[in-house]
This record gives structure tokens, C-alpha cells and sequence, in this order.
């Protein structure tokens, strides 16, 4: 038998139908639905009388548009935003489908819950109409993004239509330097290949470094992916992947437990695997990083300087330029010079528990800089409930900080939660486009950490200075 | 989904890498539960200002290109979401062909279930096109489906690349789950495999 990668391994895996020309039907484990891609769908379905084909394999929760202030029990102001979760809880109801109501504990960001709750797991196929569906790629589950006439095709057919990727492998080697976490490898990735670096490729991270990332910072990892091309990351499962998916509400029990762990051990690249396309970055030379510009891929360490225009060349110099401009900053100054006015700590980038122990490491103790707005909202309600228990959310409160309920609030900004035009914020989430966190806000990404640390000086900070 | 075959037309240059779905599309148009009426928010950023009026400088605000149907734009356009209102957008103000370097991924698959022709060239191709549309409304591009080709207004003549498959669902405006539903009957054979092999699933 040819060497495959794991990649090679879950697709041939999930084939159901091969044409000639070499045009799949890639069989789909899990379908997760939130209220912004899918209303349409089941429009979809409703007008051509079809049922959804595997309603036990689809789950839907909203979380784009909920709003994380306390008092969200009252219900939600903006009226599209209350029709679109509304249309949420009437299609899952209508279809069957399992569902985490706002007003469930369970309810988060889709991409938390799907591996809290125990749906996603090593080896499936996982498809949601979100790009950052990628993050699931962390238990070596193929799982992309795909668009909403895509999740209508889902739900009638449980299939996607699917020609296979190329192979990409980036590997992290060595250990990274205190200070350096999964958000700094990801990004530090995405400044190495470009946003479009792995367009066409799925990419599978390996290599010491990652190997010793917790489920949570591999999360991260995968989560980016598609930051820079890739439709999905994947990282092969071992025994922190078993451990994480044991006991889990919806993982298996007993004798098919042990049937799926036989399995999930003969999910890795083997050897001699054909690789398309090799990375590597070593660990100790990844610092803590933050981006400057409106583009992913515009990543530099913390300790460096704005770069000019004049640095780049073809499209990306014009490019850069725009950047600077958006961003309001000045060609040679330091980065650690550059102050902000918010701190967005959340997303299902950043918004698990790691990530919330790593940012109260920082905080614990110490105030918030004066008049800066800073805000932590939790991955899922399982997360806020746990930082509690543990203590977090006393030191972000007592450091400042608001303590909000599960969505994905300003990485997005599609409830309340935005930035004003020129308002600059410290994000832990995965896009610094123009306007992505609201019209004229400035964002610059970087780790729950180095956001904890801008939100004690009120500019970006080496968080190295404060450990 | 309406069929693509031959399209003549001006093209609307933005000759701007990296153009991400924020930039198509921005969130607060995300609340709809509608395909439609979108084209009058596209790119609505970079085309109105905090009022609401129209900044002159900004290409689909010019009267040569007000009915564009073709966009020429730089590389990696379409990154970001998976949001399919991008697609949706663009149709509905009037845009059929897009023309770039290179797409990101969903966003490029997005395009043909919408009847839209996302089309990759080598940046020099691009750039010849790119002057040509900058000549405005006179200057009118065709793409011939059939042929894989476009042709400027200058009548150069460039080739180019689609999937068989994709592009026999556009020619012919076939809807992919009808086609799906056809084969039906593997899909069943494969989830009973599945359910002996893979029970837990």
C-alpha cells in the first residue's frame, strides 16, 4: 500500500462517490449550523419540500449575533439580528436537529462547543458555514468552511462535493521561548506563506513544537488556517486528543470507545507520505508577535518597527501603504509605541479556558490602564462557568476588565460589540481587515497574553517585560 | 441558477491585492435572511461614506462603470469568510466574471453555485486586462465560456483555465443537489458501510 498522509487517510475514508474527472462526494460526519449561513439553506429546503438527510449528525447553535452583556436574557435589540436567531430556533426545531438555545449553558461559539460537547472527534469530516471551521482540525477531523448553498447541499445530502487538496506540511521544530504561545506559531506561519500561501492546500502541522501544544493551543493553530489559504489545518491526534475527547457527552463509550481509539491510533502521516509542499520554522526562533496592518499575513515580533511601503514590492507595497494609512501609523516607529483604546480578549480563536488562564496570569493583581475599554467574553458558557470556578473572573474584574457571556462579540462585531471609526484595539481573534471590528477600527491581533499586557500599559507590549 | 454562457461587457478595474469578504460585503448586511437585494451594499466601505453618499473616487461609483459585469482585481481576492453574501452581493449588482491572479478557496467555489465565473490568470494577463478596463465604459470585454476565452476591446485573445465539471453546471444552470440526489443510492450504500465500520460516528 502507497504511504498517505492523514490528510490522504480521512479522505479516502469519507469518499462516497468518485467521478472520472476525479470530482467527490465526500461524505460529512458532522454539520454544525449557526444563524448567519443558514437561514437561507433551510429556505432552501423548505421551498423544494426536502428534509434534512441526517438531522442526528447536525447541530446548530447561535452565536454571531447574541449579544454578551448580562442582561441578555431580555432578548435581542436589533431586530435582524433577533429574526436571524429566531430562524435559527424555528429551523432546528422544524428539522430536528440538535440545538443550544441561547439561554442553554452549553451555548458558545460554534466552534467551542462542537469539541466541549464532544461531537467533533479524530477522523471525521466536519464542514460548518464558517470559515474558521478549521479550528476542529485540532483532533485530526477534516474540516473546512464551506459557504450556505454548500450547507443546503449538506443538509439534503449529508455530502459535499469536494476534488481533494494538495498537501502542505509545516513543521514546528524545537521548543518555543517562554512568553511565545499557539497564537504566535499560527500567525508567525501566516507571515512566512502569505494569506494566500496555502490556497489550494490542506495543511498538516507537526513537529516537537506542536506536539507539545494542549488541545487548546492546537485549536488555535488550526483555527488560522484558512488565514493563510487553507481551507483546513490538521494536526494528528495522540494521546492529549484521546484524553480531551474521553467522557465527553457525545464521544463514544465503552467497546466503541475502545473500536475508535484502534482507529484514531492509525490516523498519522506515514513516513515516506508525499508532501506538496514543506514548511518549517523553529520553535525558538517564533517570538511573541503582533500585526501591524489590515492583512493577517502583516505579522512582525513585537520588538520591531512599522515597516514602509517601500519595503514590499508589486502589489503588496500599494497595498501596504493602504494599511498604513487605515492603521493611522507611521513608517519606523517602534511597535511597543503604539497606543491603543481597547482590548477584545474572546473568539474561537482565543476564547478557551487557556486562554483566559494565560490572560489572568498576566492581569492577576493589577489594574487596567486608565480609560481604556477592555473586555473578556468567553468561548462558551462551559468556559465562563469553569473561569469562575477557578477564579478568573474575579481577577478580571477586579483588574477592569468586563466579564461577558459567550458569543463572538468583537472579532466580528456583528452584535453591539464594536469599535468606533479610529478606535484602535488589542484583539485576540484571527482578522485585522478594514472595518472587521467595526467601521474605521483599527485592530492588531496577538495572543490573550500580549493582550492581557497591552491592557495594563495601554499599548502594545512585549509581554516578555511583564512576566 | 441562471446559466453562464457569453458575456460582453465593461469591466471595472480594482487593481488591489488581498480584496477580503469584510471589504465585499460588511457584517451588518450579514442579518438578512435573504439572498437578495445585496448589490446595493457591495463594497459599501469603500463606496459610501459615514453618511451614506457616494465617494467619487471609488470605481463602481463612476458612471463608466456603474453596470459593470466584469471585475478585475488583484491577487487572493475573495479571502476571509466563508460568507456566501459576498457572491450574493456581486451578482446582484450586476457582476458576473471575476478576473484575479488568484481566489481564495470558498469564496471561489461560492461563485459558481451563484452563476458568477471566478477566473484565474497569470498576473501579466491580468495586467493587460486590467489597463484595458481602465479605459471605461467604451472599452467592453467578452468571455466566452465555451471557448475559455476573453477578449479585450483591443481583440487580444486570452485562454483560460475552468473545471469540466463546474463549468458544465454553469453552461447549463444545473442546481449541484439535484445532481446529488442522483446518486442517492451510493450514498446510502456508504453510510450503512460506514455505520458497520465507524459506528460511533
Amino acid at each position: 500500500m502507497s504511504p498517505k498522509t492523514l490528510y490522504d487517510k480521512i479522505w479516502d475514508a469519507h469518499v462516497a462517490h468518485a467521478a472520472d474527472d476525479g470530482t467527490c462526494l465526500l461524505y460529512i460526519d458532522r454539520h454544525l449550523v449557526h444563524e448567519v449561513t443558514s437561514p437561507q439553506a433551510f429556505e432552501g429546503l423548505r421551498m423544494s419540500g426536502r428534509p434534512v438527510r441526517a438531522p442526528e449528525k447536525t447541530i446548530a447553535v447561535p452565536d454571531h449575533n447574541v449579544p454578551t452583556t448580562l442582561d441578555r436574557a431580555k432578548g435581542i435589540d436589533n431586530e435582524e439580528s433577533r429574526i436571524q436567531v429566531e430562524a435559527l430556533d424555528k429551523n432546528a426545531k422544524d428539522f430536528g436537529i440538535h440545538y443550544y438555545p441561547v439561554s442553554d449553558v452549553r451555548q458558545g461559539i460554534v466552534h467551542i462547543v462542537g469539541p466541549e460537547q464532544g461531537w467533533t472527534l479524530p477522523g471525521m469530516t466536519v464542514v460548518c458555514g464558517d470559515s474558521h471551521t478549521a479550528t476542529h482540525g485540532a483532533f485530526g477531523a477534516l474540516a473546512h468552511g464551506i459557504g450556505t448553498s454548500e450547507v443546503e447541499h449538506v443538509l439534503a445530502t449529508q455530502t459535499l462535493i469536494q476534488k481533494k487538496s494538495k498537501n502542505m506540511k509545516v513543521e514546528i521544530t524545537g521548543k518555543l521561548r517562554p512568553g511565545v504561545t499557539a497564537k504566535d506559531i499560527t500567525l508567525s506561519v501566516i507571515g512566512e506563506t502569505g494569506t494566500a500561501g496555502g490556497t489550494g492546500y490542506v495543511i498538516e502541522y507537526c513537529g516537537e513544537a506542536i506536539r507539545d501544544l494542549s488541545m487548546e493551543g492546537r485549536m488555535t493553530v488550526c483555527n488560522m488556517a484558512i488565514e493563510g489559504g487553507a481551507r483546513a489545518g490538521l494536526i494528528a491526534p495522540d494521546e492529549k486528543t484521546f484524553e480531551y475527547c474521553m467522557g465527553r457527552p457525545h464521544a463514544p463509550k465503552g467497546a466503541q470507545w475502545e473500536a475508535a481509539l484502534a482507529w484514531w491510533k492509525t490516523l498519522y502521516s506515514d513516513d515516506d507520505a508525499h508532501w506538496d509542499k514543506v514548511i518549517t520554522l523553529k520553535g525558538e526562533d517564533i517570538a511573541p508577535v503582533v500585526t501591524w496592518g489590515t492583512s493577517p499575513e502583516d505579522v512582525l515580533p513585537i520588538t520591531a518597527k512599522v515597516p514602509s511601503a517601500s519595503d514590499f514590492t508589486g502589489g503588496k507595497s500599494g497595498a501596504a501603504q493602504r494599511a498604513l494609512d487605515y492603521m493611522g501609523l507611521t513608517p519606523g516607529m517602534a511597535l511597543t509605541d503604539v497606543e491603543i483604546d481597547t482590548v477584545f480578549i474572546g473568539s474561537c480563536t482565543n476564547g478557551r479556558i487557556e486562554d483566559l488562564r494565560a490572560a489572568a496570569e498576566i492581569l492577576k493583581g493589577k489594574k487596567v490602564k486608565d480609560g481604556l475599554r477592555a473586555m473578556i467574553v468567553p468561548g462558551s458558557g462551559l468556559v465562563r462557568a469553569q473561569a469562575e470556578e477557578e477564579g478568573l473572573a474575579d481577577i478580571f474584574k477586579d483588574a477592569g476588565f468586563e466579564w461577558r457571556l459567550a458569543g463572538c462579540s468583537m472579532c466580528l462585531a456583528m452584535n453591539p460589540d464594536q469599535l468606533a471609526p479610529g478606535e484602535r484595539c488589542a484583539a485576540t481573534s484571527n482578522r485585522n481587515f478594514e472595518g472587521r471590528q467595526g467601521r474605521g477600527g483599527r485592530t492588531h491581533l496577538m495572543s490573550p497574553a500580549m493582550a492581557a499586557a497591552a491592557a495594563l500599559t495601554g499599548k502594545l507590549t512585549d509581554v516578555r517585560d511583564l512576566m | 441558477m441562471d446559466k453562464f454562457d457569453t458575456l460582453t461587457g465593461i469591466a471595472a478595474p480594482m487593481p488591489l491585492i488581498n480584496i477580503d469578504t469584510d471589504m465585499i460585503i460588511p457584517k451588518q448586511f450579514l442579518k438578512t435572511i435573504k439572498r437578495s437585494g445585496l448589490g446595493v451594499n457591495l463594497f459599501d466601505e469603500m463606496r459610501y461614506d459615514d453618511d451614506g453618499n457616494e465617494i467619487p473616487g471609488f470605481v463602481l461609483n463612476q458612471d463608466a462603470y456603474r453596470k459593470a459585469e466584469i471585475l478585475v482585481a488583484g491577487d487572493n481576492f475573495g479571502c476571509g469568510s466563508s460568507r456566501e453574501h459576498a457572491p450574493w452581493a456581486i451578482k446582484d449588482f450586476g457582476i458576473r466574471c471575476v478576473i484575479a491572479p488568484s481566489f481564495a478557496d470558498i469564496f471561489f467555489n461560492n461563485c459558481f453555485k451563484n452563476g458568477i465565473l471566478p477566473i484565474a490568470l497569470p498576473q501579466a494577463q491580468v495586467d493587460v486586462l486590467m489597463k484595458d478596463a481602465e479605459k471605461g465604459a467604451n472599452a467592453r470585454m467578452t468571455i466566452d465560456l465555451d471557448n475559455q476565452t476573453i477578449t479585450t476591446s483591443e481583440g487580444e485573445v486570452f485562454a483560460f483555465e475552468v473545471d469540466p465539471f463546474k463549468k458544465h453546471c454553469l453552461m447549463n444552470g444545473l442546481d449541484d443537489i439535484g445532481l446529488t440526489m442522483e446518486k442517492a443510492e451510493a450514498i446510502a450504500t456508504f453510510e450503512t458501510a460506514a455505520q458497520q465500520s465507524r459506528p460511533w460516528v
